[in-house]
């Protein structure tokens, strides 16, 4: 993996430095961009670590840098783009991130595009889990909400039609899920060993991985149809010879998906499903609701929006485990609209089977023209022993985090 | 009947077609003006422009926004235009798009892309009353303004600064509009809206909106600073426009969902 992003990097970066001159001499001929941000995140835990060889600092920093190259031929009909993204923690070094979210090169026609590189592509409807979305992989050690992806290398053909858009990926190397290391929280009991991944594939991380989507809407109805065959994107877990790690499996697996969206008034209702064929049996899983918006509550400036969403999942033991299984999750997203576009989301996820409990809030502001604050508190409860998020139960956190753009 | 009865009547009768006539002259002269104005718009194709979003608070602290919209014209008066605004600062929000299918009467089709997760989202048009990204300017009035959205009466005439203008009052027709009413000036010679008065759900003045600085582009006449006022709020929004490119060869395919992850 490391030669591979080594050999994009300075591939881009020599296609930067050549393109460099032609740009500085003739600006009209062509656009090009830079910009990014840092951000400086500080957790706070406010339980002891439950499992050995975890770090025990109460408070915990990391830097996260996202840089964008973006760059524009004159005719207006190819575009680059290079976005690395580095982390460093200072607890917990599989924590520490190298990544390219973004570095491809790409040919726009009326009705077409072709894309060679990495790139994030995301699918869905719902907000409390994305069953759907499946050709990036989460970086698990960035955020456990699983909205942190990985760029995925790919060659994608999108084709624009009056009935709708069709869009094909051929994705020939896998990304790895990131998990945090002996000393970082949100662990299991052993940490997971990112070294030592298994595949079912004999092609290991170079197996070829397809799929297809059509998204279209009609009238108040957006749908996607979607397709995918190769390697999943979510591992289950061995134990290591000797005990003290778990090693990712990554099997093959095929999945159809659906996601609907109805919109009206403000009402927006929302479904995903999914069938796969994964590790012993067929499952389907789904999850659907709705999100109601109250505009301009009390004659003032504010939305206030609130969120219902039910989480089904039909999988047995064998396959990865998943918290979403049958699942309730209510959530209130405030809007005040201001300057500084002021957010606050709160969420709340029942396990109406085992009791399990997650909250979580997320608020956001801006300050002045450059700086973003944001602040992030998520407590876990009701998990006994055995029970999906059992290993999570001391790693109730609060985030602030600042981030300058530039 | 006697004499005196059959006059009272007559009279009744032709003050009250007298004044329906003049109602209906009022509204047909009125519509007659906002049509006028509107066709001088007509055949314009396409448009693309860059502006600076000004806004303002009441104690006079600035913040700053700089978008581009995208326009493709619809001809038909009975479909809307279609529009694409793209944010390129606050960097925070950079790449942000809004994606509209402008209808006249039903609620218009939205989409709005999140590009820090690429995540395409269709939003609710219900909202006709909201801040546009913080701003004075509600959704209503940043979404293109059609000629049918709303029922005219013609008020009369008056001087506004070098022309003179007739002055309309528009009622929307639309649902959920934050406006009873609408007071509108158009001028007698370029046949373009000078100044809007917004009457809130009250019935009392909220905003006034003053179209300056016109240019002329072969026949198309674009304001390119539009101030909105808040009178209750004391605040204001600035959109200062920058040169427009007309006819930039825009189609429908770059008018759909799924152009939006490709902005950049």
């Amino acid at each position: 993996m490391k030669r591979f992003l080594s050999v994009l990097l300075v591939g881009a970066f020599v296609a930067a430095l050549a393109a460099a001159p032609a740009h500085a001499e003739d600006a009209d001929q062509w656009e090009a961009d830079i910009s990014g941000s840092v951000e400086m995140q500080a957790r706070a835990f406010w339980h002891d670590p439950q499992w050995v060889g975890q770090d025990d600092q109460a408070l915990q920093g990391s830097v996260v840098s996202i840089t964008e190259f973006r760059w524009r031929n004159e005719e207006g009909n190819q575009r680059a783009s290079l976005m690395p993204v580095l982390r460093w923690d200072a607890t917990d070094e599989e924590r520490n991130l190298a990544d390219l979210r973004e570095a491809y090169w790409a040919l726009e026609g009326d009705s077409y595009e072709l894309l060679v590189g990495a790139n994030t592509v995301f699918w869905g409807v719902t907000e409390s889990v994305h069953l759907v979305d499946i050709i990036n992989q989460t970086d698990f050690a960035g955020d456990i909400d699983g909205e942190d992806k990985l760029g995925q290398p790919m060659i994608s053909l999108a084709l624009q039609r009056d009935w709708g858009e069709i869009s094909a990926f051929v994705m020939p190397y896998f990304r790895e899920r990131t998990f945090a290391g002996v000393e970082g929280r949100f662990r299991p009991p052993v940490p997971v060993d990112t070294d030592n991944a298994l595949y079912e594939s004999s092609d290991d991380e170079n197996h070829v991985d397809l799929a297809l989507r059509y998204s279209h809407y009609m009238g108040d109805i957006d749908i996607g149809v979607s397709a995918f065959s190769g390697t999943s994107r979510e591992p289950r877990f061995v134990p290591a010879a000797d005990g003290q790690s778990l090693l990712p499996v990554y099997d093959q697996i095929d999945q159809v998906g659906v996601d609907l969206q109805y919109t009206r008034e403000a009402w927006l209702w929302k479904l995903e499903a999914i069938v796969r064929d994964g590790v012993s049996q067929s499952f389907a899983a789904a999850v659907g609701g709705f999100e109601y918006t109250m505009y301009q509550l009390g004659n003032s400036s504010s939305d206030v929006g609130l969120l219902l969403e039910y989480q089904y999942d039909g999988r047995d033991e064998f396959e990865p485990v998943t918290i979403s299984d049958n699942d309730v999750f209510v959530g209130t997203r405030l809007a005040l609209n201001d300057i500084q576009d002021t957010a606050v989301l709160a969420g709340f996820s029942y396990d109406t089977d085992t009791g399990e409990t997650f909250v979580n809030i997320e608020a956001e502001r801006r300050f002045g023209e450059d700086w973003f604050g944001e602040l992030r508190v998520r407590a876990f409860s009701g998990a006994e022993q055995g029970e999906s998020t059992y290993w999570l139960q001391k790693d109730d956190y609060v985030q602030v985090s600042v981030s300058r753009y530039f | 009947m006697n004499c005196k009865k059959l006059v009272t009547w007559t009279l009744v009768v032709a003050v009250f077609l007298g004044t329906a006539g003049a109602v209906f002259a009022a509204e047909d002269r009125g519509f007659d003006i906002a049509a006028r104005s509107d066709r001088t718009d007509v055949g314009f194709g396409d448009s693309e422009v860059e502006l600076q979003m000004v806004l303002r608070n009441a104690a006079g602290q600035e913040s700053t926004r700089a978008l581009r919209i995208a326009t493709l014209e619809k001809p038909d008066e009975t479909v809307g235009d279609k529009s694409l605004v793209v944010f390129d600062t606050p960097r925070d929000i950079e790449g942000t798009a809004l994606l509209s299918h402008a209808k006249i009467l039903d609620p218009d089709d939205q989409w709005l892309y999140l590009p820090a997760l690429k995540r395409v989202k269709r939003i609710s048009s219900s909202n006709k009353s909201g801040p546009f990204v913080g701003s004075e300017f509600a959704f209503e009035d940043f979404t293109a303004i059609e000629l049918n959205k709303f029922d005219y009466t013609y008020v009369g005439e008056v001087p506004c600064g070098d022309l003179t203008c007739d002055v309309l009052e528009r009622t929307p027709r639309y649902e959920n509009s934050g406006y009873t009413r609408q007071v509108s000036w158009v001028d007698q010679t370029d046949f373009q809206i000078r100044k809007v008065e917004f009457y809130d759900r009250r019935g009392e003045l909220l905003k006034v909106l003053e179209l300056s600085d016109f240019r002329n582009y072969d026949g198309i006449w674009r304001a390119h600073k539009l101030s909105m006022s808040n009178v209750q709020t004391n605040k204001q929004t600035d959109l200062l426009y920058g040169d427009y490119t007309f006819n930039a060869g825009l189609a429908e395919n770059d008018f759909v969902k799924g152009r939006l992850s490709r902005l950049r």
